[in-house]
């Protein structure tokens, strides 16, 4: 196990060169710089610069240099924790980022539970339920829940929120407590901004996996094992509890790793709908800005923390299923 | 057999067909699909949501682009069957538009003392079906001045009923052309890479490792931001076939994971070993033995993709990254409703939103039917 863990350390590091090289001639690929969008901006504001100037701010921003220079130039510093300049922004890319990438990787883990919790609640209700009314009404919202997309979702319930409920949404904070020190009523209004965001990036996984789920009991019920379970005279929540479910559960944490790219591709866009301060905003308008350091840092913080996030669910996998061994 | 030995109904065994060893695998799937009710139903609706997408400029009552300066976010026209004189026929109450002097946006009124009549065929906006049908007519229309906004018009007073089936036509189809091309590019990298393992089987292995580490729609958004906007030499067209080639970067991936363990799998079975020593070629061996055992499989994985190509159409062009104005695709035109006070004015500008969820809801419903259907050995 622990030589595995190793080798997949080492695999994963090499990944992660290539994500680097790939990340950045992703970011290179846009025609144009950053410095050609402030020339637009800068002539569309009536100035009209000087071929010096000019030059005098690709010197500025680096951007004189050839591609490859400028990569080894970025990489190096990266590796340092110093991953360059947000342009947009005229600050290190590492201030500008940490606190949306936690605000980030927290709505994801978030997600993530309400995922897990709901979606098995769900399956193991309408896998021993199959058949029936709720059954049916569970598979349509399924359905359903695949089909939104989830962006439409965040604008379908920050509209139903604000008409019905009179609430504020959208941000992290009503206005009243955006500045104000932490408190109880603080933290209320946090958790109260919170569960929408979590809902919307959570819903598709949460259709997806209470399917999954749904399968993979009736699976383990036509078993021979829940039979002598049953016939044994035990309790139908021990049979359905510590037999089956227990067995079923498996395939769920083999697809986890999979499943993240999905919530973090959902949180990003999500986020920018809601308009919160997490990566998602920053990272599209960076996109759209050529701000190419900031958006190529977020791109490969999204896929080391995908590659993490699939090393644990492997991990998770042994250790939940003791069948399972790594060479 | 006599009569007395009819078989007890089984309700969860569907009929047996006599003449199974008759038919041929294309015959016996699609009769098995055609007995999946879901895959039916998604079927005849992607048929119908194609229709109105082309068809659309002529059922539309206005030309998509067509502004109404006097009618900003205007309401849906009020139908009614009773006309001024209490006969029955298809008529609509006009609207008043007023601006109001307080909040200086326009009051829009429907005004049920007047009827007028809504015409059949009527003489409208100038429109091109198809491409190469120029027309005048719509399938509903009014005499000049009124005009019928069956959903109502956007900030600008476009249809928004025109826009949506307009909308369709990218929408629809940039799934479809984004699988077909992951699926070229699959095929060919997956079977390589379980044919030939060795070197190309761990670069390309490798290399759907690092794809598949990026979140998609980021991945995405990056690449499509990398597109030149639409200018006279790029045109629309060039960027609606580079979106869809964007979005096949990232799918291709999936489809050629499946396929190399397909191949890998034949590689050691008794029909490919036996071609092996009859001295076929690797070509024959691809394209005559395995690709068509694998068929069923690669369109079972394409179906499946389709839904999700659609779903990142929409949020691409949604960010303002994907299909970008004057082409209009649902994603685009969701843009228009991004604040919630916008939609509560005009809760019709959700209606692209509407027509992404059917169309993917049919999209996964045929593909469903489709899996279960392509082992019809099975019961």
């Amino acid at each position: 196990m622990f030589n595995y863990i190793l080798r997949r350390l080492g695999y994963m590091a090499v990944t992660l060169i290539i994500v680097a090289i790939l990340g950045y001639a992703i970011i290179e690929l846009p025609p144009g710089s950053y410095v050609e969008v402030e020339i637009q901006r800068l002539r569309n504001l009536g100035g009209n610069l000087s071929q010096t100037e000019i030059d005098a701010m690709y010197h500025r921003y680096g951007l004189d240099k050839p591609v490859y220079e400028r990569f080894f130039i970025w990489i190096s510093g990266f590796v340092r924790g110093d991953f360059g300049e947000a342009f947009a922004y005229n600050m290190d890319v590492g201030d500008l980022i940490w606190g949306r990438l936690g605000l980030t990787l927290m709505f994801t883990v978030g997600a993530l539970i309400f995922t897990w919790v709901v979606a098995i609640t769900v399956g193991v209700y309408s896998a021993t339920h199959r058949y029936t009314i709720p059954d049916y009404i569970l598979t349509v919202l399924q359905f359903i829940g695949l089909s939104v997309p989830n962006f439409l979702l965040a604008l379908l319930l920050m509209v139903f929120a604000q008409d019905v409920f009179k609430m504020q949404v959208g941000g992290l904070f009503s206005s009243e407590f955006e500045k104000a020190p932490w408190s109880f009523a603080r933290v209320l209004d946090l958790l109260n901004h919170l569960w929408i965001p979590i809902i919307v990036i959570g819903a598709s996984g949460t259709a997806w996996l209470s399917r999954v789920m749904r399968a993979n009991l009736l699976d383990v019920l036509n078993m021979q094992y829940v039979q002598t379970a049953r016939a044994k005279g035990l309790h139908e929540n021990t049979v359905i509890w510590k037999h089956a479910f227990r067995n079923a559960i498996h395939p769920l944490i083999m697809v986890l790793g999979g499943s993240l790219p999905g919530l973090i591709s959902g949180e990003t866009i999500v986020a920018l709908v809601l308009n919160l301060p997490t990566a998602g905003p920053l990272y599209f308008n960076a996109l759209i800005a050529k701000d190419m350091y900031l958006a190529g840092t977020f791109l490969i913080f999204l896929a080391i923390a995908l590659l993490i996030g699939n090393l644990l669910a492997d991990i998770l996998l042994a250790w939940v299923d003791p069948r399972i061994r790594y060479e | 057999m006599t009569e007395t030995t009819t078989p007890i109904s089984q309700p969860h065994v569907e009929e047996p067909v006599s003449n199974v060893g008759q038919l041929s695998q294309l015959t016996l799937m699609r009769m098995r699909f055609s007995r999946n009710k879901l895959a039916m139903i998604g079927l005849v609706g992607l048929v119908i949501m194609y229709f109105l997408s082309f068809f659309g400029p002529f059922l539309a009552p206005n030309e998509y682009t067509n502004q109404n300066a006097d009618y900003i976010f205007g309401i849906p026209t009020k139908f009614t069957f009773t006309g001024s004189d209490g006969k029955f026929g298809f008529y609509f109450h006009p609207v008043i538009s007023e601006l109001d002097s307080v909040s200086f946006k326009f009051i829009h009124k429907v005004d049920t003392s007047v009827t007028i009549p809504v015409k059949f065929f009527a003489k409208g906006d100038p429109i091109t079906l198809l491409g190469f049908i120029n027309t005048d007519i719509h399938l509903i229309g009014a005499d000049a001045p009124y005009r019928i906004y069956p959903v109502g018009t956007d900030s600008i007073g476009r249809d928004i009923l025109a826009r949506s089936f307009v909308g369709g036509q990218i929408s629809m189809t940039v799934g479809l052309l984004g699988v077909a091309m992951s699926l070229i590019l699959g095929s060919i990298l997956g079977t390589a890479s379980g044919y030939w393992m060795g070197i190309a089987d761990d670069i390309i292995q490798r290399a759907i490792e690092v794809i598949q580490s990026f979140p998609t729609i980021p991945l995405w958004a990056a690449l499509a931001a990398a597109l030149p906007p639409i200018s006279q030499d790029f045109t629309v067209i060039h960027r609606y076939f580079l979106i869809t080639v964007v979005l096949s970067f990232v799918g291709w991936t999936g489809l050629a994971r499946q396929l190399r363990a397909k191949v890998m799998a034949y590689r050691s079975a008794d029909f490919c070993q036996a071609a092996i020593a009859a001295g076929a070629s690797d070509a024959r061996i691809i394209f005559v033995h395995m690709l068509p055992n694998a068929a069923s499989h690669i369109i079972v994985t394409a179906a499946l993709a389709i839904p999700g190509m659609i779903l990142g159409e929409t949020s691409l062009s949604f960010l303002g990254l994907g299909i970008t104005p004057p082409a209009v695709s649902w994603g685009s035109l969701l843009r228009d409703a991004q604040q919630v006070s916008v939609i509560v004015r005009a809760p019709w500008l959700l209606l692209p939103g509407g027509l992404v969820v059917m169309a993917v809801l049919f999209f996964s419903l045929v593909g469903d039917g489709i899996r279960d259907a392509v082992d019809p050995y099975s019961i």
